[in-house]
This record gives structure tokens, sequence and C-alpha cells, in this order.
């Protein structure tokens, strides 16, 4: 960009910055907001009272989620656990499919079929009807596994995958070769150790992923006692409320000062919690690996 | 493939004998050595089967009056009848007509921030405020819908943070989820508010690609702030913003399926309701399995053509190849 010293461009320089600044706190404080929430009384949150700090701050809310929501806990253990099965599948999948469809070097009859067969599966789909059809018919209705199995193939770690490897120096495999390595001893001893930087972009972007997602739980998982927390937030949030629930009410007469919004705000709050904390790797590795592959010249 | 090395590494290339050797010698060679490269392609293999191309078969609901009882077998074959049911109905229309507008709604606005931003960003010269600005901005991507509904849920609603702000200057609280007229806008700039900062990374890259004695060359002919942008900046950038709206083709069926869930409500079905939503109100929630899966499908055959669409377009237009 041009710049010259002059007063009108050091204006225009201070407007600029003012407005990021605008931006980038319109991002930031409705979280700040939202942390106040939870932590301030009923009474301030709904006489409006609540800005960027708590009004008559107490722990209620946090006291109720965490003692008495039983259902609460037990969708952060399904969801940890759903995020460590779905990333180690992905992992897994994503590695050994990217692997032989990276080697160009090699006459491997059926691999562009496989790869324009593999595109057009994965860019069409008959819709949500017949796919939840499909799964029911598969006898994943209300398994755990539905939730991570058919996410399992990624097609924008396949191709990341698939254009890491492509880049990385052929004489490796072939010298590996010569001396008696088989694919998978390539692909384990070779590959896997240099690829260390795309694997953990694929990891964050699978483990985001699985943390974030709950439809495919509301969708498959009749049983609400086994959604992970997302999904159980959707019903907290959008259908049913606290108050609703009889078997603790007693609890909310006890604790006063505890309210709908205020349980709500405390649930977005641990929800946004571990993606806020793995949000400084995300940021080195993403844009790393946003650039290693897919963006060609 | 005509200079692919064949992957027989080990074996000797063979010698062409006119003999009667038998042929498939060469092919056990080669299966010896590969079996390996295919056997991993197996999982993905039974995984597009299973999850990717068998739900395919279920698009024969769609030609149907599929009952659950009568199973597929016994349903009675319609032909069009639902897709025609679908042309009369009037949430039919409504809901195309709601897709496409929140959809391009969403596109336009959205990349127009996208880029606003990403040369706003690209002025600012402290490299501390950049990456803290950029920080904090793409903190929404990484978020669900969960989040940022319930956010939204709070901070939009009548007495919420914004309507009280208004209210202080004089405005009437707006009903931002409850107003027909309104709720589309609350989906564009909520989207468009979650995704800037992301959206803008590519843009920020090509930037960062403008050569910049194009920008010493022109200062010395006297050439000011504004004009460096209007005519090295945006040409720069140009096809990069030819890219995106080529790719962004694909996407005008898409409107939002989960940010819509969690932020619609009956009152504004008719500018809030999309494609997707309707889908699953009528075919999940309310077993309407054969109107449901006829919407689905057409969307489905639609946005892939769309995709296609956008790849070639791309290619011929922003010279970028997908594969």
């Amino acid at each position: 960009m041009i710049k010259r010293n002059t007063l009108g461009d050091r204006i225009v320089d201070g407007a600029i910055y003012l407005v990021l600044l605008a931006l980038a706190l319109s991002c930031l404080l409705p979280f700040v907001h939202v942390l106040a929430t939870s932590f301030s009384s009923a009474g301030s949150i709904m006489s409006g009272r609540v800005g960027l700090w708590p009004v008559n701050p107490h722990l209620g809310n946090y006291q109720y989620i965490l003692a008495t929501d039983r259902q609460f806990l037990r969708s952060l253990v399904v969801s940890a656990v759903r995020v460590l099965f779905g990333v180690s599948t992905t992992l897994l999948v994503t590695v050994i499919t990217a692997y032989p469809l990276s080697q160009d070097r090699l006459y491997m009859p059926g691999r562009t079929v496989f790869k324009v067969v593999m595109l057009f599966g994965m860019l069409f789909g008959g819709g949500l009807i017949p796919y939840f059809m499909a799964v029911k018919s598969l006898g994943l209705m209300d398994k755990f596994a539905v939730l991570f199995i058919p996410d399992a193939l990624s097609i924008f770690s396949v191709i990341l995958m698939i254009n890491f490897f492509r880049g990385l120096p052929q004489e490796l495999p072939e010298a590996a070769m010569i001396d008696g390595a088989t694919p998978f001893d390539v692909l384990l001893r070779i590959y896997l150790p240099l690829s260390l930087p795309s694997l953990a972009t694929i990891t964050l972007f699978s483990a985001v992923g699985h943390w974030n997602s709950w439809f495919d739980a509301v969708l498959f998982l009749n049983r609400s006692e086994r959604w992970p927390v997302q999904a159980y937030a959707y019903n907290r949030l959008t259908q049913q409320g606290f108050r609703s629930d009889a078997a603790n009410a007693s609890t909310f007469q006890k604790l006063p000062d505890i309210s709908q919004e205020g349980l709500n705000a405390t649930f977005i709050i641990f929800i946004a919690f571990p993606i806020m904390c793995v949000y400084p790797f995300l940021q080195r590795y993403f844009v790393k690996g946003l650039t290693l592959g897919s963006i060609k010249g | 493939m005509s200079d692919a090395i064949p992957a027989v590494e080990n074996a000797n290339p063979p010698v062409r004998r006119f003999s009667n050797k038998p042929r498939h010698a060469p092919f056990k060679a080669f299966v010896a050595a590969n079996w390996m490269y295919y056997a991993m392609l197996v999982p993905a293999a039974v995984l597009l089967a299973l999850f990717h191309f068998y739900p395919i078969w279920g698009i024969s609901m769609a030609f149907v009056d599929y009952s659950p009882y009568k199973g597929m077998a016994g349903s009675p074959f319609v032909g069009l009848e639902n897709f025609k049911r679908l042309i009369e109905m009037p949430e039919g229309g409504q809901v195309l007509r709601n897709t496409l507008v929140i959809a391009i709604g969403k596109i336009l606005v959205g990349q127009v921030a996208a880029v606003i931003f990403a040369l706003l960003l690209h002025e600012a010269s402290n490299r501390f405020f950049k990456r803290v600005v950029q920080t904090w901005t793409t903190l929404p991507h990484f978020m669900s819908w969960i989040v940022m509904g319930g956010i939204l849920l709070n901070v939009l609603s009548s007495s919420g943070f914004v309507n009280r702000a208004l209210g202080i200057v004089g405005v009437k609280p707006i009903r931002f989820f409850g107003n027909p007229t309104v709720f589309p806008w609350t989906l564009i700039l909520s989207e468009t508010w979650k995704e800037f900062g992301f959206g803008s990374i590519i843009y920020l890259a090509a930037l960062t690609g403008i050569n910049p004695e194009l920008y010493e060359a022109a200062a010395v002919d006297g050439a000011g702030r504004w004009a460096g942008l209007l005519h090295i900046t945006i040409p720069g950038i140009a096809p990069t913003i030819a890219l995106m709206s080529c790719l962004s083709l694909g996407n005008i069926l898409s409107a939002g399926f989960e940010q819509i869930l969690i932020l619609q409500n009956p009152m504004v079905y008719s500018t809030g309701d999309i494609i997707d939503t309707f889908v699953y109100r009528q075919g999940i929630l309310q077993a309407q399995y054969s109107l449901a899966t006829a919407l689905g499908l057409a969307r489905s055959v639609v946005g892939f053509v769309l995709i296609l669409a956008s790849y070639w377009l791309a290619d011929k237009f922003a010279n970028y190849r997908i594969f």
C-alpha cells in the first residue's frame, strides 16, 4: 500500500485501526457478556443490568449444573469420548486412503476410477431422508458408533493428505522399496513421521468438528442420555427449559439466584471453553494446513 | 500414465518370449507387490458404499407413496406425483425462494465483508495488532451454532443487549427472531459476523502476494493511497474474488441448515424456512417420507450440477483446478 506521512493519511490510518478494533471487539465481547451473565443473579439478568461484568455475582448456575444436572455431565463425557474415537478413526482412514492415491508414479489400475467415484460419492448425496433410512437399515440407529463412523471419510482431510504426500520426495519410497520395504512399511516408517504437521491439522479440524457436531445425535440417537453435550444444549436452549425438569424443581427453589438465561449462558461457557483452550494451537496449524496442500499456485 | 513406472520393482522386467508361458505370471507378481495399496483403499470403499452410495438407493422413495408399514415393496408407485405436489404446495415455492434469497444474501454480504475486512487488516502496519485482531475475529468460525445461536438468542432478544442499546437512542425494540421481514437479515448478518474473519484469510493471502514494487512505482508517479487501492490492490485480488465467486455458486442451495434450525420458529417460516429445514420437519418429524425425499432429491441434483458448474467456471475464469 502507498503511505505518505500526511495528516490525511494518518487520520485514515487511525480510523482504520479503530474500525478493526471495533470489529475484533464485536467478536470477543459477546463471549464476555455471556460469561458475565453466567455469574449474575436472576434479578439483574431480568432487569437487563448485565453488561460485561457480573452483577450480584454468584456461583449458583455453575453449582446447579455441576451438582444436579447429571445429564449434562454425562453428555460432556459422551462428547469427549466421541472426539477421541472420531479423531482416531478419521486419522486412520484418511492416512491409509490418501497414501495409495498419492503415489502417482506407480502403475495402479483403477486408481483414477476410484478417485472419480469417491469424489462423486462425496459431492452427491441422496438427501437427508435417504441417508436417514440407510443408516437406520444398517442398524446404526441409537448406537454410539453412528456419531463417528459415517464421518470417518472426510474429503477435506483426504485431499489435504494426498497433496501433502505428493509433496514428499519420491526417492524416499523408491529407496525403501529397493531395500525390501512393503508399501505398508513405507507408510508407517517414512511417511507418517514426516506428516506430523498435516496430521496435526487434520486432528484439530476433526476434533473441533466432532465437538461441534450435534445434529447427527439429535437425528439418530433416540435416548437423550446418549447425547453429546451440544445436542443436549440444543434441547435445553430451544425446546425444554430447566424449570420443566420436575426432578430438579426443588433444587431450583433452593438456589433462587439461578435463572433460565443464566443457565443457558453457563451452558454456552462450558461448550465454548474447550474450543477456547485449543484455539491458540488451531491458529498455528490451520493457516499452515490450509496453505500446505489445498491451495495450488 | 504413459511414463508411470510399473510398481514391480523387485522383479526383472518380463522378457517377451514367443512361448506359451502362462501370461498370468506378471499379474501375480504385480498383485504380490501391490496388493497392499488396494487393501488400504478398502475402508474408504466400504464407507463410501455404505454411507454415500447406499443412501442413493433410497431416492426411489421419492417416486412412490411410501408408507413405513408397507415398506418399499408394498408402497404404490406414483411417478412424479410427489414433485407435482411440491410445486403446487404454497410452501414449495416459498422454501425455494427463501433458500435462494438467504443463500445469495449470505454469499454477497459475506464475501464483501471478507474482502473489506482483509483490505482494512492489510493496511494496518502493527504486526501485533494485526495478529490480535485476526485471532479474535476468526474465533467465531470455530464455534458451533449452538454456542453462537445461544449467544444470539440472548443478545438479540427483546430485552437483550442490542435492543437495550437501541432503546437508549430511542429506537423501538426490533424483533430479530419474530419479524418475518427482519429475520432473513438476522440470518445473513449473523452468519457474516461469524465467518468474516475466517473468510478473509484467503484474501489476505492474496493481498500479500501483490508485488510491493507496484506500489512503489505508483507512489513515484504521484499516486495516493486511494489510487493505489483502486488501481493496484483491487485488480490484484480480482482473480481471488472471481475464484471465490465461482466456487460459491455451488452453495446457492445451502442456506445454512444448523443456524436456521436453531434460530427459526413458526412465526418466521414464511421467510425463514429453507429447503433443508422443511425437509427435516416434513420428513423426519412428520414422517412425510416421500414428499421430503422428492424435495431432497431435487435439491441434491440441482446442487450437484451447480457444484460441477462452479468447478468448471473456476477453471475457466480463475484458472483454478480443484482436482
